[in-house]
């Protein structure tokens, strides 16, 4: 050794190793009384595993492996591929994932108490990054993390015991962990009970996350990890499963009326907690914390980072139920919503009246085809582009953008959001429109009559081409004026910001 | 290494090293390192000459070529894994996958130990390449610049399936060093103890530093992710071990 290296001081690093490291199951809290208790850890060792190893059935979001069926311990292997990938997280957008088994959340496993995991964890060759596993199931230092860090192109094996039953969140935990968690590292270990979990019709895995892009929401292209809106805990989007309408659209997860379903939900972070609830549903039961017992009848549960629950409902009315963070701007703003789809027959005696949901759908609703868009895009480039291809662009970019607020008929909300339809605001002055897109409104208007004193944020993330499309669409829509908005128009507007736009929200 | 630096210091006054050897002449000087040193609160660097880009293919083969105990095929297997120099046509070939001004990757430290030592130079240790890496175009620490952070952030994130660019691309940090952000990890002289090397895991408790953020809390500069991960990197790896994206370049003592 040519010279003498200062010593790291890991002994402070030991001092403060972080409680994300489930290291003292045996001392949590009792439970309420003492008739229900499951006896933790210190019961859970069923002995040695028996018969031949099983392979792990693991699946992909929103997907749950089958019940293990198993009423014995068994040697459980589990194979994990850490895949570093580029993947879209909005339309339009992407991002360079880190991932277990090439999917956000990671690949679901499921595995029965007592049973004995062989984890083998393998870091594609490719990878940039090593990386490692901390498994919230696992009873022993660091969560299996110190025995899985792996460098790129290399596979680690370490064994543990799953103890204690529930539903576990587990995470990458490599330094700097914010980061790779931040970049879609997490996924759920489910350990049943010994006598599994009560039969459902349907079980899905939902899993929330945080991102932070250097650009702004839905802002197009290749977007990088900020690490500055990581710290500050500023997240650009607010997502289940990794991406904005993973769960929407011909995607949406589906249910049938008569059936009871189980949704097993994890919250990734890195750093928000979820209120996540169910527009038009009570949960049943909710398994709060991932835990033995169940709550009854609950509209909203808390999930923290690096948390789980389990909840389960009965679809009595069809219809699109949409999941959400109720942090509601999160589902608004931030991409934060899914969609339950249940068909069946109506039960007028239970429902009967309008979906309140729809509104939620946004452009990943199902039916809607982004084909005019793509049109629109296209004959702008060769410098074709009609009023009509306009129109049909806009439509689309509208029911996305615009119908959450002015509705998809452009009627507005009463008092809220002001009218589009036959809108004698737009028809004194419709260059306003492409302006107000992109400044947003702020403070009084009136609008057919009708006082208006709200924040309309900034629509800057629409490209001019986009601008232009929508303006035209309002424009010829609903009894306005007409006219064309142009993508010059839609720049100059961009250029100038009125006295009475918004600053955003 | 203080008996060391005191006697570089009395050297020094000989500096005048010939220009276009490709190495970039660093003062050194006072450094305040990100991580956390249990003995001291910031570093001294000995003034040193480090290499202006990371070693090419054809640097390295030039190298196996006058030391064939270093030819893939013919060096031992405790001093480089299965995939040495995989990308390369043969052992004496570079082929399509690994161009003459590519830097060279699949090597393992022992390798680059080798290569430099052949060159009478030697690795960096970590405070040298950490220091050097501190710099950006103009600045010689850019380190709370948090537009430059991000910049150099970018590369981290990308996972490596494109080939990689031929050395010598970016413009060159303040230093007249290049490419020491944004294409390749690199070895240092004395990375195995970053954090600590598998061998020494059973040495008390010293591996929690790599795992739920305990790393972070050995960082002065928690913000700097880019020394953390090439941290994470360089501790997740043996001496034998390669990977597509994890090159080296080498050091001299100033003289």
């Amino acid at each position: 050794m040519k010279r003498a290296i200062p010593l790291l001081a890991l002994s402070l690093a030991i001092a403060m190793a972080l409680p994300a490291c489930r290291q003292d199951a045996a001392a949590d809290a009792k439970p309420a009384t003492a008739t229900t208790d499951t006896g933790g850890s210190a019961k859970g060792d069923f002995g040695p595993p028996q018969g031949a190893p099983v392979e792990a059935v693991l699946t992909s979001p929103p997907n749950v492996p089958p019940a293990t069926g198993r009423t014995a311990p068994a040697k459980v292997i589990v194979s994990l591929d850490v895949v570093e990938k580029e993947m879209p997280i909005s339309e339009g957008v992407t991002y360079t994932f880190w991932t277990f088994g090439g999917t956000v959340p990671g690949s679901f496993i499921r595995v029965r108490q007592g049973d004995t995991v062989e984890f083998h964890l393998r870091n594609m060759p490719d990878s940039k990054m090593p990386h490692n596993i901390d498994l919230h199931g696992v009873t022993g230092p660091g969560g299996g993390a110190a025995s899985s860090f792996t460098a790129p192109g290399h596979v680690s094996r370490f064994s543990f015991k799953a103890l204690n039953a529930g539903l576990f969140v587990y995470h990458c935990a490599t330094a700097p962990v914010g980061m790779h968690i931040a970049n879609g590292m997490y996924g759920l270990i489910l350990v049943e009970p010994p006598e599994g979990m009560p039969k459902v019709d349907r079980e899905y895995y939902v899993m929330q996350g945080d991102f932070y892009t250097t650009g702004k929401y839905r802002e197009k292209g290749h977007q990088g990890f900020a690490m500055e809106k990581a710290i500050d805990e500023h997240p650009t989007y607010v997502l289940f499963n990794g991406m904005e309408g993973a769960m929407t659209g011909d995607k949406a997860l589906t249910a049938k009326t008569g059936e009871k379903v189980r949704l097993y939900v994890g919250n990734g972070g890195p750093n928000l907690v979820s209120s996540f609830h169910v527009i038009g549903e009570i949960f049943d039961k909710v398994w709060y914390e991932g835990g033995t017992k169940y709550q009854e009848n609950v509209q909203t549960t808390l999930i923290p980072a690096g948390g789980a629950a389990m909840m389960e409902f009965h679809m009595e009315v069809p219809g699109s139920y949409v999941l959400v963070d109720h942090s509601i701007f999160r589902a608004f703003n931030k991409g934060a919503l899914a969609i339950l789809k249940a068909d069946g027959p109506e039960d007028k005696t239970i429902y009967s009246g309008k979906e309140v949901d729809a509104v939620y759908l946004g452009d990943q609703a199902a039916g809607t085809s982004r084909a005019p868009v793509a049109a629109a895009a296209a004959s702008a480039k060769t410098g074709n582009l009609t009023k009509e291809e306009q129109i049909a662009a806009g439509k689309v970019l509208f029911a996305g953008t615009c119908s959450t607020c002015h509705q998809p008929d452009g009627a507005g909300l009463p008092g809220v959001f002001p009218p589009l339809a036959g809108s004698d605001f737009i028809k004194a002055n419709p260059k306003r429109v492409p302006q107000i897109i992109l400044h947003g409104l702020v403070g009084p208007v009136k609008v057919n009559g009708k006082d208006y004193n709200s924040n309309m944020p900034p629509m800057s993330q629409l490209t001019d081409d986009e601008v232009a499309n929508i303006g035209t669409y309002v424009l010829n829509s609903w009894g306005n004026p007409g006219g064309q908005v142009s993508k010059a128009d839609a720049a100059a507007a961009r250029a100038a910001k009125p006295a009475n736009g918004s600053d955003g929200h | 290494m203080r008996r060391l630096a005191a006697l570089l210091l009395c050297v020094l006054p000989l500096a005048g090293q010939a220009a276009g050897d490709g190495y970039a002449r660093l003062p050194g000087g006072g450094f305040r390192s990100a991580l956390k040193y249990e003995d001291r609160q910031s570093l001294r660097i000995a003034p040193f000459r480090l290499m202006q880009t990371p070693v090419t293919n054809a640097q390295f083969l030039a190298f196996v070529n006058a030391n064939p105990q270093w030819q893939r095929g013919k060096a031992p297997s405790v001093f480089t894994e299965a995939r040495y120099l995989q990308h390369w046509a043969g052992p004496q070939t570079l082929g399509a996958n690994a161009l003459p001004q590519q830097p060279v990757v699949n090597v393992s430290w022992f390798a680059a130990d080798a290569y430099c030592k052949a060159q009478g130079a030697r690795l960096p240790s970590w405070n040298e390449w950490e220091y050097t890496a501190a710099a950006d175009e103009l600045r010689k620490d850019a380190r709370k610049d948090p537009v430059w952070r991000e910049r150099i952030l970018a590369w981290y994130s990308r996972s490596s399936k494109t080939a990689l660019p031929r050395v010598g691309l970016q413009a060159a940090n303040a230093y007249g060093v290049r490419d020491i952000h944004g294409l390749v990890w690199e070895w240092t002289g004395d990375w195995s103890s970053l954090l600590v090397d598998g061998d020494n895991r059973k040495q008390g408790d010293a591996d929690k530093a790599k795992f739920c953020g305990a790393g972070a809390l050995s960082m002065d500069d928690r913000d700097n992710y880019a020394v953390l991960m090439r941290v994470a990197m360089l501790s997740s790896l043996e001496g034998a071990d390669v990977t597509p994206n994890l090159g080296f370049r080498c050091a001299r003592d100033a003289r």
